[in-house]
C-alpha cells in the first residue's frame, strides 16, 4: 500500500500547490450558497399593475388600495382608458391590466353580472399566470370584504391550504438541495477529469505508464483527493445553509452524507470516462458540459420531473442526479429516512458501479 | 536478470498512424552494455519505436524482446526493468527535484538511497537545488533530473528519446560523458538523436528515415565503408556554385554542408577539369579539396541510393 500512499501524497501536494484549487473548494461553495438562493427564485414579486377604473366607486377604490398594499403587486398607474394602460403594457412597464367596468359596484349590489377583466403579459409564462392569479386573489379578497360589509353574517373559508415541509412557500428551500447537487457535480465531476487529462497534455502520464504502478492505484489516488474535496464542499454548503438561511436538515445528516458519497462515486466515475476518451482538456470539458446540461435541466433540479413529457421522464431514470436530488429534498425538507429512500440509494449504487466499470473499461495504459 | 546476449531485439516491427506508415518492418539488435544510437531526422519513426519498446504503444506487426522479455506478453515485467526518458520533459513541474525523485523511486518499489550510487554522478549536480520545483529548472537541469528519475530503479536497459534536443552544446557533450559512465556500469542504452555529429559517441548506430532503417553499423565502420570520392568545394557565389554543380554530369550528388559544399563524384570526375569549367563560367575564388566523409555524408548517400 506504500504505492498508494506515495501517489496520494503527490496528489495532495499538487492540489495544495495549485494556486487555484484549494481556494475553489472553499470559496466556490460559499459564494454560490450566498448568492444563488437569493437570485434564483420562482416566486413572482413586483407584478406591475395598471388599473383602468371606469367605475370610480367605493369598491373600485377599495380594490386599488388592496393592490397597492399587496406584497406581490405594485400599482403602476390608474387610468380611465384601456388604450393608455395597454400602451404601458406594450412598453413593458406594466405586467397586467385590470379593467373595472362602469357600474361594477352598482351591478354587484343589484346582483347583475358585470365582469372584471385581467390582461397579463405572458411572455414569461410563469410571471403571467402567477401574476394574474395573485391579482385574481386580491380581487376575490376585496370582494369578500365588500360582501362582509354588506351582510353581517360571516361566510367561513371553504378551503384551507397547508403548505407542508415548506410552509412559507420559499423557493429557496427547494433550491438549496439542488445547489448542493450542482456543487458536487462541478467539484467531483469536472476536477478529477481535468486533472487526468492534464496529465495527458503534460505528458506526465507517459512517465507513469512505464512504471509498474497499476492504473487502479493511480486513478484511485486522484479520486480520493476529490472525494474528500467534495465532502468538504458539501459540509461548507450545509453550514452556510444553516448560518445564513437558518435551514438545517430535518432528516439525518448521516443519510445525506451517505447519499452524497454515493453520488460523488457516480459523478467522479463519469468524469473519468470523459477524461479517458478525451486527449485534451477542451474535449473533456465539452463532453462534460453536454451531459451536465442534461443533468441540470432534466433531473428535476429546477423543474419537476412530473411535468416533463412521458419520454423525457423515462430518460430521467438513467440520470444520477435524479436520485440524489430526491434523497436530498426528502431528507433535508421532509426528514425521510434511509429506509424510505432505499430505492434511490439502490439506483445510485447501481449507477456508481456502472460508471466506474465504464471508467475502468475505457482506460488504456497503452494505445 | 535474463542472461540472453541481447538487450533489445526488434524483429520486423511495423506501425501505422491512419495512412502514415511510421515504422516499416524495422529490425535491429542492441547488445548488452552498448550505446546504440537511433539517428535520423524528424519523422523517421524514432519516437514511435521507443514507445513500442517501452510498452506505451502496440505494434501493428512484428515482435520485440527487451531484456529478454516479450513486449506483448511480459509488458508488466518490462516496465520495472527499463528506464525511459521521453523526448518532452514529463516529470511533475509542481513537485520539487527531491519529491520527483522520491515519487518515482517509490513507484518502482525502491528508495533513493538504495540506488544512490548509480545516479550520484548526475544527481549530485542538481542536488543543491533539490527544494526547487521541477518546472522552474533550466533545460540542462531538467534533463539531468529526468535522467536521474529514469535511472533511480536501476534499470537494465535505458531508453533516451532525443535527450539532447534543445540543450546547449556544452551540456550535450557532458550528457554523452554521463552516458558513457553509465555504460561502464553495465547499462544498455538505446538513444535517439537528430544530430548526426552525436553519432560518433555511440558504439553502434542505425541510420533511419521515414520508418526505414538505412544501415546499422558502428559509426567508424560506416564511414570507412563509404565508397565514393567526396570533395569539398567553395567559391564566392555559393548558391550559384550549387546550381552549376547540380548540372554537372560527373557529379552524383551535391549539397550544402557549412563552409564547403560537399559533392559526391561519379567515375571519370576530374576536379581540375571542374575548376577550369567553373572559372570559365565566371566563378571566382574556386577551391576544391578531397574530404573524409562523416556520418552526415553517409546518411545523405544512403538516402539518395534508396531514392534511385
Amino acid at each position: 500500500m506504500s504505492t498508494l500512499k506515495v501517489l496520494l501524497k503527490k496528489e495532495v501536494l499538487q492540489f495544495k500547490r495549485n494556486s487555484f484549487l484549494p481556494k475553489l473548494v472553499v470559496v466556490f461553495p460559499i459564494m454560490i450558497m450566498l448568492i444563488i438562493p437569493w437570485v434564483t427564485t420562482m416566486d413572482v414579486r413586483h407584478v406591475n399593475v395598471s388599473v383602468v377604473d371606469n367605475d370610480h366607486s367605493q369598491l373600485s377604490q377599495r380594490i386599488i388600495n388592496k393592490i397597492n398594499a399587496s406584497e406581490y403587486l405594485t400599482l403602476h398607474s390608474v387610468t380611465g382608458n384601456f388604450d393608455l394602460s395597454f400602451k404601458s403594457l406594450e412598453n413593458g412597464d406594466v405586467d397586467a391590466i385590470l379593467e373595472i367596468p362602469k357600474y361594477f359596484e352598482k351591478g354587484f349590489v343589484t346582483g347583475s353580472t358585470k365582469k372584471l377583466s385581467i390582461s397579463a403579459n405572458s411572455v414569461n409564462a410563469t410571471k403571467g399566470s402567477l401574476g394574474s392569479q395573485y391579482l385574481a386573489q386580491t380581487l376575490a379578497a376585496s370582494i369578500k370584504e365588500m360582501k362582509a360589509s354588506l351582510s353581517p353574517v360571516q361566510a367561513g373559508d371553504l378551503v384551507v391550504i397547508q403548505n407542508r415541509y415548506n410552509p412559507t412557500l420559499e423557493y429557496r428551500n427547494f433550491m438549496i438541495p439542488a445547489i448542493l447537487v450542482i456543487l458536487i457535480i462541478i467539484i467531483t465531476g469536472f476536477l478529477p477529469a481535468l486533472n487526468l487529462v492534464g496529465e495527458k497534455e503534460a505528458g506526465t502520464i507517459e512517465q507513469i505508464n512505464v512504471t509498474p504502478v497499476s492504473r487502479f492505484a493511480f486513478t484511485l489516488a486522484k479520486l480520493i483527493v476529490y472525494w474528500v474535496a467534495g465532502l468538504i464542499v458539501i459540509t461548507i454548503a450545509l453550514i452556510v445553509a444553516w448560518l445564513v438561511y437558518g435551514q438545517t436538515a430535518v432528516g439525518s445528516l448521516l443519510t445525506i452524507y451517505t447519499g452524497a458519497f454515493l453520488f460523488i462515486l457516480v459523478i467522479s466515475g463519469f468524469g473519468l470516462i470523459a477524461s479517458n476518451i478525451s486527449s485534451t482538456m477542451q474535449q473533456a470539458v465539452f463532453f462534460m458540459f453536454f451531459f451536465v446540461m442534461v443533468f441540470m435541466l432534466m433531473s428535476g433540479l429546477l423543474t419537476p420531473i412530473e411535468s416533463m413529457p412521458q419520454w423525457a421522464q423515462y430518460v430521467t431514470y438513467v440520470l444520477p442526479p435524479r436520485y440524489f436530488i430526491t434523497i436530498m429534498r426528502s431528507v433535508f425538507l421532509k426528514g425521510a429516512t434511509f429506509y424510505d429512500m432505499r430505492f434511490n440509494f439502490l439506483a445510485l449504487a447501481i449507477l456508481a458501479v456502472v460508471m466506474n466499470l465504464g471508467a475502468a473499461l475505457t482506460y488504456r495504459k497503452r494505445s | 536478470m535474463d542472461n540472453s546476449a541481447l538487450a533489445i531485439e526488434v524483429k520486423d516491427i511495423s506501425k501505422s498512424y491512419d495512412k502514415v506508415k511510421a515504422l516499416d518492418h524495422v529490425s535491429l539488435n542492441v547488445q548488452r552494455g552498448e550505446i546504440f544510437g537511433l539517428i535520423g531526422p524528424d519523422g523517421a519513426g524514432k519516437t514511435t519505436l521507443f514507445k513500442i519498446l517501452v510498452t506505451l504503444l502496440n505494434a501493428d506487426e512484428g515482435s520485440a524482446l527487451v531484456d529478454g522479455l516479450d513486449i506483448a506478453k511480459d509488458y508488466r515485467a518490462i516496465r520495472s526493468r527499463v528506464g525511459y526518458m521521453p523526448g518532452k520533459f514529463s516529470l511533475y513541474p509542481d513537485l520539487t527535484i527531491e519529491e520527483n525523485m522520491e515519487f518515482f523511486a517509490t513507484l518502482f518499489g525502491v528508495t533513493v538511497e538504495q540506488n544512490y550510487d548509480l545516479v550520484a554522478p548526475i544527481y549530485k549536480q542538481i542536488e543543491p537545488f533539490k527544494k526547487r520545483r521541477a518546472g522552474r529548472l533550466s533545460g540542462g537541469m531538467k534533463q539531468k533530473l529526468a535522467l536521474s528519475c529514469a535511472l533511480i530503479h536501476k534499470p537494465s536497459v535505458l531508453f533516451l528519446d532525443e535527450p539532447t534536443t534543445g540543450v546547449d552544446a556544452v551540456s550535450r557533450s557532458e550528457f554523452w560523458d554521463m552516458l558513457h559512465n553509465l555504460r561502464e556500469q553495465g547499462l544498455s542504452i538505446l538513444v535517439s538523436t537528430p544530430y548526426m555529429d552525436e553519432a560518433s559517441r555511440c558504439d553502434r548506430i542505425a541510420l533511419c528515415n521515414t520508418g526505414h532503417i538505412l544501415d546499422i553499423d558502428s559509426p567508424q565502420h560506416m564511414v570507412e565503408k563509404f565508397d565514393g570520392n567526396l570533395y569539398g568545394i567553395k567559391a564566392r557565389d555559393m548558391y550559384g556554385l550549387l546550381k552549376a554543380l547540380r548540372n554537372d554530369d560527373y557529379i552524383a550528388n551535391c549539397y550544402t554542408a557549412g563552409e564547403y559544399h560537399h559533392l559526391l563524384a561519379k567515375s571519370g570526375f576530374d576536379p581540375d577539369r571542374l575548376k577550369q569549367d567553373l572559372v570559365a563560367h565566371s566563378h571566382s575564388n574556386v577551391e576544391i579539396k578531397s574530404i573524409i566523409p562523416d556520418i552526415e555524408d553517409v546518411f545523405i548517400k544512403l538516402l539518395s541510393n534508396e531514392q534511385h
